[in-house]
């Protein structure tokens, strides 16, 4: 079986802090890292391949330190590593977004490919399901769990809001998976030692057969017209005193807003 | 030297950091507790190849440096100096005198299992009345036909008990007082090979250290390691590396310490501000940094020279001997900034620095590497 | 599809088991006035399954005409079925704006018809307006909710928005408001179904929905383990609250995805807020700060929680919780 993940690399966005004086985003010193939805979803792949051979291979767009990412997935036990950079990629919305992997992808052997439900930078949740469609492929989204029967039949779980579908398809489909649906696993000593001997096969937009109208700023149908951080409403008393008297200080405001 | 880290180090460290936070930060207060050896923890370690980093591939190792090799102990160690140790004294103790000394044939049959970490290593020289002073070796080994025959006690050993392959120290000809010892591999379950009690020590109380006792224990000839005779040169030799996994262990409890505490002033008010307001408190710290970034230069600096093929005896002891007493001074420091706070269990300087205290001592003692330093210069 | 011909405002009417989702509704309310700044009409996609008796009530929530759907294909939602359904309405109604709730259901479709419309689709909008010249601006929070973006998608037709639930307001009832009912049979291409629905189960324990309590207890990292959490338990019990959680101790499997307030999860609105241990990354502010007292607690003064706090206490919350609690339930049985 030939698994495709398609990761990217993101801005550890719990790591962002707003400067309070200028209202603007503090992203100095924001390490990058593999998003954790992404990860969630190879380690599926990962588990296919330690339990039925499969054969991975990760896919990321995005500018040429995305290598990291890559490097990360090799150490972690992937097969081969694409990474798509060129700068008619770039400023893609999601759909632009799709039109590009959906294009590279269609040059890549896969029976299944997985992503991750949504990036933490963006939090859209659409790429996935984009591709999906570019591909005439069935998805399904918000997976926290696989079963494999070792032929082609997957068994599915889904996350709802009020508990979990179990959900059967045939490969070739796609999945967008949750970080919480399992544990990833960490980098091996080995991998590491080696991630950086392996080959990144580096694409272009000239690397395979794509509209290039459809990719970056311009095949995006949206565009970001303004945007601005949230002014943070004035802060509340503050109260440093030991516990019995915070206790009381607690009390006496819910007593005065009719709580108890 | 060129101590920046590489590519190749930058992953090895997000790897490590994020496995010692959420893997063994949780257990160490409860195994220091417990006094209980982290299984769960060795297993995980197997898992991603902390037990082999610096064994050539060839050998079934991860085929890495002694530099990423002190990084990994100094990261264990900076959340829980227990598990620093156990991977510490299983490379640089139990493998490191096999690779180096070891036959081919010993070579691949030790080292790929230990390597995986399916089988731990461990060390025994010190006895009752050789411990400072290793050439009083009292353990005998005679050969008898095809057999070592083995007898003796060791003790303070690592891994004793937990570890299946034991490189073990013994006279071979006491007329020849240091040239008559050897060395000697035994394996865990061998018959007349067995372990006295378990130590209840001040610190590192999960690493289980254990007495090891030999009475009439045959092992095979060729189990003997290296030449005959040679085991004090490879006892010296093998010590040498692993005073560069001791000092990464007390380089990471330093660290700790550090961290704990820059995190606690922060957070510790007192006269209406936090402590780290306070001019006092800023330059201490500003002291305790500079200490451990000097230490961490001198462990860079051997493990350096070792994966060079330099010369690094005198390196080792130095960056050995420079680490612990800062882990000493920085933990004690540490648990001092914390106030009665830091005196009880409820915060972690008070177990860093109980573990501290080893550093000074095992692998030889301060003293000890102040005589080697000092031979070197007095030659 | 052809931007100038398009027009009305259509709500993609979510139902689980014939039942009509909030969201929904809220989308309609939001929609009437989108609506009524264009001059246009609000059109209701209404896809499921022995559903024809319920259109009545999307109009009295603010339908001009309902697009009813009603076929056994479309008795549980999967994503095909859905696609093909919506995409002929949309494809046969030219819409100029198409509003969707952004839940599991939403999320799942809106992307797969936004690809199959070659259209933009923007994500969990918090506001839409109309902009002078008549097109849809959609705001939204990116980074973590670190920064809103407004989004407009002028070229290409529809303009489609998922919607967080909870976030725009139901209109008032009125059953006495006339619409226009159209039902719609979607030609499906069965050839194309490849997923099937094996079984649905609900969470026993997730009947209790955050969004829905007056007063919450939520907890952070701070809290750090199941012990924490059932320290925050007794205290809900005692104030008849529900627990939450912050995105860290769900990522730590400590609290369930169902109980996470904040970008990735729900955004809440009770009465009482108490933030444990929680430090306020923005993401979680985004789901809570709209709440109409919040109190936190946490050892870090200088904690980003405590800028949107109305009252904060610098202090443990292991300590101050079971002493709250304590206290607490010798008032109540004072009383």
């Amino acid at each position: 079986m030939k698994i495709v993940v398609c990761i990217k690399q993101v801005p550890d966005t719990t790591e962002i802090k707003i400067d309070p004086v200028a209202g603007t985003l503090i992203r100095t010193g924001v390490p990058s890292i593999m998003n954790p939805d992404d990860k969630g979803g190879l380690e599926f792949a990962l588990q296919l391949k330690d339990n039925y051979n499969a054969q991975v291979t990760v896919i990321t767009m995005g500018p040429p330190q995305a290598d990291a990412v890559l490097r990360e997935a090799f150490a972690m036990g992937v097969d081969r590593a694409i990474l798509l950079t060129d700068r008619v990629f770039a400023g893609a919305d999601t759909l632009a977004t799709s039109n590009a992997l959906a294009a590279a992808l269609k040059n890549i052997d896969y029976d299944i490919i997985i992503t991750g439900r949504q990036a933490i930078d963006g939090d859209t949740a659409q790429v996935g399901p984009q591709i999906a469609e570019h591909l005439g492929l069935p998805q399904i989204s918000y997976v926290t769990d696989l079963k494999f029967d070792g032929e082609k039949n997957f068994t599915v779980k889904k996350e709802t809001e009020d508990g979990y579908q179990l959900l059967s398809v045939d490969a070739p489909c796609l999945f967008t998976v949750l970080a919480s649906a399992n544990k990833a696993r960490y980098m091996s000593v080995a991998g590491i030692i080696d991630a950086f001997d392996k080959e990144v096969e580096v694409w272009s937009a000239d690397t395979f057969p794509v509209d290039k109208s459809k990719l970056g700023l311009n095949g995006s149908p949206t565009r970001v017209k303004k945007s601005f951080t949230k002014g943070t409403k004035a802060a509340g008393q503050m109260y440093e005193v030991d516990s019995e008297q915070a206790v009381e200080i607690i009390i006496n405001k819910l007593k005065e807003k009719f709580i108890i | 030297m060129d101590f920046s880290i590489n590519k190749k180090e930058e992953l090895f460290l997000q790897m490590i950091r994020s496995f010692a936070e959420n893997e063994v930060k949780p257990l160490a207060a409860e195994i220091d507790d417990q006094e209980c050896f982290p299984i769960e923890t060795v297993e995980k370690m197997k898992k991603i190849g902390l037990f082999g980093i610096p064994i050539p591939k060839e050998y079934g190792g991860q085929g890495g440096t002694n530099q990423m090799y002190s990084m990994a102990v100094e990261e264990l160690s900076r959340v829980c100096a227990t598990t620093g140790v156990i991977v510490s004294a299983h490379t640089s103790l139990g493998m490191s005198p096999i690779l180096e000394n070891g036959t081919e044939e010993q070579k691949q049959y030790y080292l790929p299992k230990m390597a995986s970490g399916e089988w731990l290593g461990a060390f025994g020289l010190t006895e009752p009345n050789a411990g400072t002073d290793a050439a009083m070796q009292q353990t005998t080994a005679v050969l008898d036909g095809d057999e070592w025959v083995l007898n003796g006690n060791k003790i303070f050993i690592t891994n004793a008990g937990y570890a299946h392959v034991y490189v073990v120290f013994a006279m071979t000809d006491k007329s020849l007082g240091t040239k008559g010892i050897s060395a000697f591999i035994v394996e865990k379950d061998t018959p007349g090979f067995t372990f006295g009690k378990k130590e209840l020590k001040m610190g590192i109380r999960g690493s289980a250290t254990r007495e090891l006792i030999f009475e009439n224990c045959r092992i095979p000839k060729a189990n003997l390691l290296g030449k005959e005779g040679k085991g004090f040169a490879i006892a010296m030799k093998t010590l040498d590396g692993g005073r560069i996994g001791i000092a990464s262990q007390a380089l990471g409890i330093a660290q700790g310490a550090l961290d704990e505490t820059i995190k606690y002033t922060k957070e510790r008010k007192q006269f209406g501000r936090a402590l780290a307001a306070f001019q006092n408190t800023q330059f201490q710290i500003a002291n305790l940094e500079t200490r451990v970034q000097a230490a961490r230069l001198l462990v860079r600096s051997a493990s350096y020279k070792k994966d060079s093929g330099l010369p690094y005896s005198a390196d080792a002891a130095m960056c050995k001997l420079f680490a612990a007493e800062t882990a000493m001074e920085v933990t004690t420091k540490a648990v001092q900034f914390h106030g009665g706070y830091g005196y009880t269990r409820e915060y972690p300087v008070e177990r860093m620095m109980r573990d501290a205290k080893i550093t000074e001592i095992y692998e030889g003692t301060s003293e000890v590497q102040r005589m080697v330093i000092a031979g070197k210069l007095f030659k | 599809m052809d931007k100038l011909a398009s027009k009305n405002v259509f709500v993609f009417i979510e139902q689980r088991n014939g039942e009509i989702q909030s969201v929904a509704l809220e989308l309609l309310g939001k929609a009437h006035e989108l609506a009524q700044k264009l001059n246009q009409k609000v059109v209701a996609m209404f896809p499921g399954y022995q559903i024809s008796d319920k259109c009545q009530t999307l109009i009295a929530y603010g339908a001009d005409e309902v697009i009813c759907m009603d076929c056994p294909q479309l008795k549980d939602y999967l994503t095909e079925q859905y696609a093909q359904a919506v995409y002929q309405v949309i494809n046969k109604f030219n819409p100029a704006i198409v509003l969707m709730g952004a839940s599991t259901i939403g999320r799942d479709l809106g992307p797969r018809l936004s690809a199959r419309l070659a259209t933009g689709l923007t994500a969990d909008c918090t506001s839409l307006e109309i902009s002078e010249d008549g097109h849809l601006m959609m705001t939204r929070p990116a980074f973590g909710g670190n920064l809103m973006a407004t989004i407009m998608c002028t070229e290409h037709r529809p303009q489609m928005s998922t919607v967080r639930p909870g976030v725009m307001q139901k209109a008032s009832k009125d059953d006495s408001r006339k619409g226009e009912i159209i039902n719609f049979t979607p030609q499906f291409d069965e050839s194309k179904f490849k997923v099937k629905l094996l079984e649905t189960i609900k969470n026993e324990k997730t009947k209790i929905d955050i969004t829905e309590a007056k007063i919450l207890v939520s907890g952070g990292r701070g809290v750090g383990n199941e012990e924490g959490f059932r320290k925050l338990e007794h205290l809900a019990q005692v104030l008849h609250a529900q627990v939450s959680s912050s995105r860290s101790m769900v990522d730590a499997g400590v609290m369930e995805h169902d109980k996470q307030v904040g970008q990735t999860g729900k955004t809440v609105r009770p009465d009482v807020y108490f933030a444990c241990g929680i430090s306020g990354a923005i993401q979680h502010l985004a789901g809570m700060e709209e709440s109409e007292f919040i109190i936190a607690i946490n050892k870090d003064k200088f904690a980003p929680i405590f800028q949107v706090a109305d009252m904060g206490i610098v202090g443990d919350v292991h300590k101050i919780i079971p002493l709250l609690t304590e206290r607490l339930t010798k008032e109540m049985s004072n009383k």
